[in-house]
C-alpha cells in the first residue's frame, strides 16, 4: 500500500478509474443497498399471502411484480431472495479465503508433511465436480442458508489455497525472507509480514469470481429444490417456478426479474474481478512502476506477476 | 521415467483413499438414515427399525462397514440398493450409456466450436472473431446451466415447438436414431455451451503464445501462407495445452451434466444421484459419487502420465 501512495494512486483508485469495473462495483453496491433498505422503506411482506389479489396475479400497483402460487408479493420475495443469494455468495467467498489463505501459506512455507496433507486434501476435494459434493452435503446437513454458506465456503478454498501455495513457494526463496529468518523472526511473523503481502493480490482477483460461482451454485441448488426451500426465498428458488411450462411461457414477470438480478450480479462480480486484476497488475505494465519495482527488488517486497 | 510413473501412482493412492473416506463419512456421519424414511409410512417400532438396520448391515461398527464397502469397491461390487435390493453397480452400468452419450456429444460440440473460434480469435486479436469468442466465454461463465436449459426449452420447445423438452425417447423405448437425436439436441447443446467458454479461452491463449514463438517468424519469413502458418505451426504447437484443458475440464462438464440431466429428465448418472439423495438410498449415492470422483482421478492421472511422456522437463522437475 505504501508504494501505491508514493506512486500517487492506490489499487482502489486505479480500480475506480477503470470505467467498466467502477460501473460493476456501483451496481453491486446499489443491489446491496436495495436488499438492505427496501424492506423497511416499502414495508415489504415476503411471507404474507394477499388473498384479495389472488394466486398468480399479474403485475399491478399493489404488487409491481405480481404474486406467486399462494398469493405472496413477488417483489418482496425478489428483495428477500436477494438478501439470501448475495449473502450466501459473499459470506461463502469470504469463508473460502479465510480457510484457503492460511492453508496455502502453511503448505507453501512449511513444506514437508503440511504440504503433503493440505495439497492431498485439495486433490481429494477437487476430484469431485463441486456441484455433486455440494448437493450431497447440503441435502445431508439440511438445506438452509447457513449450511449453504458453510458447505460452499469449506469446499471452495482449494482454488485459493493453490494460488497462495504456488506463489508462496517462489516467495519463500527470496533473500528478504532468508534475512527475516536469519534475524530470528518467528514463522507466524514471517508469514504475516514478509510473505502474505506478496502473495495476496491474486486472491483479491479470485474472490469476486468465487462469490459469483457460489451464487450460481446456490441458485442451481435452489432451482433443483435442494438449496433454499420455500417459504424462504432465493433467486434460484424464484426461477424454479419457471420449471413448469405454463409459468415459463405465459408469466415471464415471475421468473425474468430474479433471473436478470442473478445474471447481472454474476456479470458484475466478473467485471470487478477483471478490474482488480488490471489494477493490481498495472504496477508491472506501467514503466515508471517498473523502475520502482526493480529498485525495490533488492530491499523490499517485489510485486509478483499475477497469472 | 519409471521413477516418475511410480511417484505419480503413489500419490494417487492417498487421494483414492481420501475420496472413499469422504464419500463414506459424508453419508454415515449425517443425521438420519434410510430406516427413518422407511418407517414413516408404517408405524414401525424400534425393534423393527433395528431389524432393518441389521439386515442392511448398518448395525456394525463404522470402520468395519467402511472396510467392507472399500473391499467391495476394489472388486467392482458397490453393494445393493437399500430400497430395491438391486446391485448398485448394475444400476450405474445402465445409466452410464446415456450419460456418456450426453456428455460426449456436448464435449465434441464444444471442441468443434472452440478450436476454430479460438484460433481465429488469436489470429486477429480485437477482430469480430475475438469479440465473438469473448462474448461466448462471458455467456458460458456467467449463465448457469439450469438457466440455459430454461431458455432452450422456452425457445425451442415452447415457442418454436421443434424439440421435445423431456426424456430420451418419445415412447420410452428406442424407436430410431432421429427420435434420439431430437431428444439429445437441447441437453447436449446446454452441456456444450456451459463448457465451451473455458475451451475457447484456453485455445485462444495457447495459440497467442504459439504465435509469439520464433518458428512462426521463420515460417512467415520463408513466405508460408497465413493459413498454413496457423494450422501447421501455431495450432500444432498449442495442441497439447488445448487437449490438456479439455481433459482437465471434464469434472466441470460432468458436474454440469448432473444438473442438465435432472432438468431434462435424462436417464443418466446425474438423475440416478438425485433419486438416491431424495430417498436417502446411501448405497446408490455412495456408488455414483465414488464412480464420478474416480473417473476424474483417473483422467488426471492419465493426463499427468501423458504429459510426463510428452515433455521430459516435467518429469525432471517433479523428480
Amino acid at each position: 500500500m505504501r508504494r501505491g501512495e508514493r506512486s500517487g494512486r492506490s489499487p482502489l483508485a486505479r480500480l475506480l478509474r477503470d470505467r467498466r469495473a467502477a460501473l460493476c462495483l456501483a451496481i453491486l453496491a446499489a443491489e446491496l443497498l436495495a436488499v438492505l433498505l427496501l424492506p423497511p422503506l416499502l414495508g415489504l411482506e415476503p411471507y404474507a399471502s394477499d388473498l384479495e389479489a389472488g394466486f398468480w396475479a399479474p403485475p399491478s400497483a399493489a404488487h409491481p411484480l405480481g404474486t406467486d402460487d399462494v398469493g405472496r408479493d413477488l417483489l418482496a420475495r425478489l428483495v428477500y431472495g436477494g438478501r439470501v443469494s448475495l449473502g450466501v455468495g459473499l459470506c461463502s467467498a469470504a469463508l473460502s479465503a479465510l480457510v484457503g489463505v492460511p492453508l496455502g501459506l502453511l503448505a507453501g512455507y512449511r513444506r514437508g508433511a503440511w504440504e503433503f496433507w493440505i495439497m492431498r486434501l485439495a486433490d481429494v476435494l477437487q476430484s469431485f465436480p463441486s456441484i455433486v459434493l455440494v448437493l450431497c452435503l447440503v441435502t445431508l446437513a439440511g438445506p438452509s442458508a447457513v449450511n449453504l454458506v458453510l458447505v460452499l465456503g469449506l469446499l471452495g478454498w482449494t482454488d485459493i489455497a493453490r494460488l497462495v501455495y504456488g506463489n508462496t513457494l517462489s516467495v519463500r526463496e527470496k533473500e528478504y525472507v532468508l534475512a527475516a529468518r536469519a534475524l530470528g523472526g518467528r514463522t507466524g511473523r514471517i508469514l504475516r509480514r514478509n510473505i502474505l503481502p506478496n502473495v495476496i493480490s491474486p486472491v483479491w482477483c479470485a474472490l469476486p469470481l468465487r462469490a459469483g460461482r457460489a451464487i450460481l451454485s446456490e441458485s442451481s441448488l435452489s432451482f433443483l429444490g435442494v438449496g433454499i426451500r420455500t417459504p424462504q426465498a432465493s433467486w434460484g428458488g424464484l426461477i424454479q417456478y419457471a420449471a413448469s411450462l405454463p409459468v415459463l411461457a405465459e408469466r415471464p414477470w415471475v421468473w425474468v426479474p430474479p433471473a436478470a438480478c442473478m445474471l447481472l450480479t454474476v456479470f458484475c462480480l466478473q467485471g470487478v474481478g477483471d478490474g482488480l486484476r488490471d489494477a493490481l497488475d498495472s504496477k508491472i505494465r506501467n514503466p515508471s512502476h517498473r523502475k520502482l519495482n526493480s529498485f525495490f527488488t533488492k530491499s523490499g517486497p517485489k510485486c509478483d506477476k499475477i497469472n | 521415467m519409471g521413477r516418475y510413473i511410480r511417484r505419480r501412482l503413489l500419490t494417487a493412492i492417498p487421494v483414492f483413499l481420501g475420496i472413499t473416506l469422504l464419500v463414506f463419512g459424508m453419508l454415515h456421519l449425517a443425521a438420519g438414515s434410510v430406516t427413518d424414511l422407511m418407517g414413516e409410512g408404517s408405524a414401525s417400532s424400534a425393534a423393527e427399525k433395528a431389524a432393518l438396520e441389521a439386515s442392511l448391515g448398518l448395525d456394525r461398527p463404522l470402520p468395519v462397514q467402511y472396510l467392507d464397502w472399500l473391499s467391495g469397491l476394489l472388486r467392482g461390487d458397490l453393494g445393493e440398493s437399500y430400497l430395491t435390493g438391486r446391485s448398485v453397480a448394475g444400476m450405474i452400468a445402465q445409466r452410464v450409456g446415456p450419460s456418456l452419450l450426453l456428455t460426449g456429444t456436448g464435449v465434441l460440440l464444444a471442441v468443434a466450436i472452440a478450436l476454430p473460434l479460438g484460433i481465429l480469435a488469436a489470429w486477429r486479436p480485437g477482430s469480430a472473431w475475438d469479440k465473438a469468442a469473448s462474448a461466448l466465454s462471458l455467456v458460458s461463465f456467467g449463465v448457469p446451466g439450469f438457466f440455459l436449459c430454461l431458455v432452450g426449452i422456452l425457445v425451442f420447445s415452447v415457442v418454436l415447438g421443434w424439440l421435445p423438452s423431456q426424456g430420451m425417447y418419445e415412447y420410452g423405448v428406442f424407436t430410431g436414431i432421429g427420435d434420439l437425436l431430437r431428444h439429445l439436441a437441447l441437453p447436449a447443446g446446454v452441456v456444450c455451451l456451459s463448457g465451451v467458454g473455458e475451451l475457447v479461452k484456453q485455445t485462444r491463449f495457447a495459440c497467442l503464445e504459439g504465435l509469439g514463438e520464433d518458428y512462426i517468424l521463420t515460417a512467415r519469413a520463408k513466405g508460408l501462407g497465413e493459413g498454413a502458418v496457423m494450422v501447421r505451426h501455431a495450432l500444432r504447437g498449442s495442441l497439447i495445452p488445448v487437449l490438456t484443458t479439455i481433459l482437465s475440464h471434464i469434472p466441470h462438464i460432468i458436474g454440469g451434466s448432473v444438473v442438465v440431466e435432472q432438468v431434462f429428465g435424462w436417464p443418466g448418472m446425474g438423475s440416478l444421484l438425485f433419486d438416491g439423495i431424495d430417498s436417502r438410498d446411501d448405497a446408490v449415492v455412495m456408488g455414483v459419487t465414488v464412480v464420478i470422483a474416480l473417473t476424474v482421478l483417473l483422467t488426471n492421472l492419465l493426463l499427468d502420465l501423458v504429459y510426463g511422456l510428452a515433455d521430459p522437463r516435467v518429469r525432471y522437475e517433479k523428480g
